[in-house]
């Protein structure tokens, strides 16, 4: 992976503050993808698990991905001219790219393709509070549906109140 | 279909949560229904509508914003709204023009050619509209690629081969922005003078140059004639928005944020295809459109009964100057 490339960061708004929230934010492998909406080569694709992916030898860095993006998910290495752009790199939802499974050349532009292996996204499998999820959609679904009924809905399935709660109950 | 989903609850139900959530705390065996928190209400309001930034940790500051909703109405200004300007502009100026040749035809000195040529634009004149016109049809090809190409260049091309010019067009664009850029100031220094608007040019436009209709002359002007200062005034001022947009976006975040960035190209953009169709009419006209029209800015020298047909003010000027027509050299004529 290139330098300066983090495909997954936390974002903390109000940092300091009454109501500070720290928030961890990838590519959501959108269903109608903005950024393969707008490139102007067609780099992007989606693959048959619904995973959003791009092809690094047809991307020119051109950058209009990152200005779709609501996430901002699309980030370029400082390679280019002027400071510019180089390949645009995301989230892969750790299943690489278009070159054959799990080869050296997938793995130097994409990193690991731990789909191919039977393996689910790394931050996934990393948190220790589950926070991220993956996996099938509907026991994804089906797994958030009993937090809302437990916790309540909205910021409450995520756990907010418990995270972010100001006086201890008992 | 075994799809997948990553399920980042926090950030994926941001816009979902209703004003009448339910609050309920305690642990998941034992929930506790408490009211609605001044604090919470407040966090969720903060989470719904525009951009929301905060701080990271990591070097790249445009990490820092978490949502951007404006992303949705730029990807339709791109793909909607500058598809359908351009497409429009840039086809029903062809059509403009292709009307107008059926119509009027071409141009024709009425007098016919006298063989005596006088100066019109010296060798920098030229080498500076040379300049900025090479450049600005370079930069036009590769930039109505990015907006055109996919649906033109790509199924003819193929995606590899499709990349490679996208490729060599996005560094070809970025470098000739400099040379244009310095075409338009030295563009805007050599004429300017000769190029203020004034009553000459409203009887110009009212007559319609003298273009419209067979058999209609165009009205006596100076150097520059109504359509002429039309074309450069397009071409200072638009190209001086484009340049300046264009260095935003050659130079991303060196400015300006996401939402700035999205206003210089949406400016950018919109310029860029109205200049290109507005130029497409300034090449025909100086080309297939006129007899005489393009050595002008070929040789340099036009024919004096073309000059006096359409600047009769600035051939009496040269003339009175002692600027005097001159029979072409065998080898000019021979180039003609």
């Amino acid at each position: 992976m290139p330098w300066g490339i983090n495909r997954r960061r936390v974002v903390t708004i109000n940092d300091g503050k009454p109501g500070e929230r720290s928030i961890s934010m990838a590519c959501m492998h959108c269903t109608d993808a903005p950024c393969a909406a707008v490139c102007p080569t067609s780099c992007f694709y989606t693959t048959a698990d619904a995973i959003v992916l791009h092809d690094k030898d047809t991307c020119i860095g051109c950058g209009y991905c990152f200005y779709a993006c609501p996430f901002g998910a699309p980030q370029y290495p400082r390679v280019g001219n002027f400071g510019g752009r180089g390949k645009m790199d995301k989230c892969t939802y750790c299943a690489g790219g278009p070159q054959q499974d799990n080869t050296s050349a997938e793995y130097r532009d994409y990193g690991s393709n731990r789909i191919a292996e039977g393996k689910l996204p790394l931050c996934a499998e990393m948190c220790s509070t589950k926070a991220l999820l993956a996996g099938d959609g509907d026991i994804i679904a089906q797994i958030y549906r009993e937090r809302v009924q437990q916790r309540g809905y909205g910021s409450g399935a995520w756990g907010w109140r418990t995270a972010y709660r100001i006086e201890v109950r008992s | 279909m075994n799809r997948l989903l990553l399920a980042l609850l926090a950030a994926a139900f941001l816009a979902a949560a209703p004003a009448s959530a339910q609050n309920v705390v305690g642990t998941p065996t034992k929930p506790v229904q408490v009211p609605p928190q001044a604090l919470e209400l407040e966090v969720q309001q903060m989470l719904t509508g525009g951009r929301i930034a905060g701080r990271i940790t990591i070097p790249d500051q445009q990490a820092a914003n978490l949502i951007q909703p404006a992303g949705k109405s730029w990807r339709d200004f791109h793909n909607t709204t500058l598809t359908w300007v351009g497409g429009i502009a840039i086809l029903g100026i062809l059509a403009v023009l292709a009307l107008f040749y059926m119509s009027r035809g071409r141009v024709m000195i009425e007098a016919g050619p006298s063989g005596r040529t006088i100066e019109r634009f010296n060798l920098l004149d030229r080498s500076v509209h040379w300049m900025t016109a090479t450049t600005f049809i370079v930069l036009a090809i590769s930039g109505l690629n990015l907006t055109f190409g996919r649906f033109l260049v790509l199924p003819l091309m193929g995606p590899e081969a499709f990349a490679t010019f996208s490729q060599w067009g996005k560094i070809a664009h970025n470098y000739l922005a400099f040379p244009f850029t310095v075409g338009i100031i030295l563009m805007l220094i050599l004429w300017v003078k000769d190029n203020i608007p004034n009553a000459r040019d409203i009887a110009w436009f009212k007559a319609g140059g003298g273009l419209v209709g067979k058999g209609a002359h165009p009205p006596a002007a100076a150097r520059f004639n109504g359509g002429q200062k039309l074309v450069f005034w397009m071409t200072v001022l638009g190209g001086a928005a484009v340049s300046v947009s264009g260095f935003i976006l050659v130079f991303p975040f060196a400015f300006t944020d996401i939402a700035g960035q999205q206003i210089a190209h949406i400016v950018h953009g919109l310029l860029s295809v109205l200049m290109i169709a507005a130029i497409m009419a300034h090449i025909y006209i100086g080309s297939i459109g006129m007899e005489g029209a393009f050595d002008a800015m070929g040789s340099g020298q036009v024919d004096l009964n073309w000059a006096k047909e359409h600047h009769a003010l600035w051939v009496e000027q040269e003339l009175a100057r002692g600027r005097g027509a001159a029979a072409p050299p065998a080898a000019a004529a021979a180039g003609d």
